[in-house]
């Protein structure tokens, strides 16, 4: 079970994280996405789902990540990502509520560089009973 | 219809053509290695089933890809995206060596100036897999 004190908490990311073009390169091959100049609207899920999970894990935290199901995703973007952008991804776990015995976590994380908010994202996770 | 500097006016109830996505085990290897998500639910049939699914299930990202693909196609490439939004509500099952669909619609539900929003439908095997899913462009 998740601890309940840890609602509202930010955390922030310890590294800095920068886009490689080969990684741009990778996510637009996977949907046919010939203009690679740019990364498509989802590739920050790739910055924020690892951190999440890095977070939630934590044991002082206490969310299972092995029984975690994706429950929803938004996206709020401010302006596309590019590669050599460097991002620092701070995580806010929103909500936590507990229906027929599963667990539902929303964690918001929000892409800065620099003091440049480039995208927020909220992911919700279900930990399955 | 108004002529607006060449372009047409994008009206409220207006559908966009249907697509079709095909996913197979393949695309699931090449979304892990790019997304980073190798839970092996998405890769190993064996495991999927001993956690209660009926086979190898697409990443719920990876259908948001696909669908977030159709709409930068209608939008005009991938900085048109302002937000973009869906529930996981059933899984894409993937069996092996086989093509599975994601067909994908949309119909315009909001214009305001130059944001437009678009309800998603996508759809796989004839169950709905995205819930309350919208993206709002700037076209």
């Amino acid at each position: 079970m998740l601890n309940p004190d840890s609602v509202g908490r930010t955390f922030e990311g310890a590294d800095f994280v920068t886009v490689k073009q080969s990684e741009i390169d990778a996510f637009c091959s996977v949907i046919s996405e010939t203009n690679t100049t740019i990364a498509p609207p989802t590739f920050s899920i790739r910055i924020t789902l690892d951190q999440s999970q890095e977070i939630l894990s934590n044991p002082e935290i206490g969310l299972d990540w092995t029984r975690v199901v994706h429950g929803d995703q938004r996206f709020e973007l401010k302006r596309p990502i590019v590669a050599g952008d460097t991002f620092k991804c701070s995580s806010t776990i929103e909500n936590y509520k507990v229906a027929a015995g599963n667990e539902i976590v929303t964690v918001r994380s929000d892409l800065h560089s620099g003091s440049e908010l480039v995208a927020s994202t909220w992911s919700t996770l279900v930990v399955r009973a | 219809m108004v002529n607006l500097g060449g372009k047409s006016m994008i009206e409220v109830g207006a559908v966009l053509d249907e697509k079709v996505f095909y996913v197979n085990r393949a695309l699931l290897k090449s979304y892990a290695d790019a997304s980073g998500d190798q839970n092996p639910i998405h890769q190993n049939e064996e495991f999927a089933v001993s956690v209660g699914l009926p086979n190898v299930i697409a990443h719920g990202m990876l259908t948001m890809a696909l669908v977030g693909k159709y709409v930068t196609d209608w939008a005009g490439g991938s900085a048109a995206v302002r937000e973009y939004s869906a529930r996981f509500v059933k899984p894409v099952i993937v069996p092996a060596d086989q093509n599975v669909d994601l067909t994908v619609s949309a119909t315009v539900s909001e214009v305001d100036g130059e944001r437009i929003t678009l309800t998603l439908s996508a759809t796989s095997a004839g169950v709905k897999v995205l819930g309350m899913a919208k993206a709002v462009v700037v076209k």
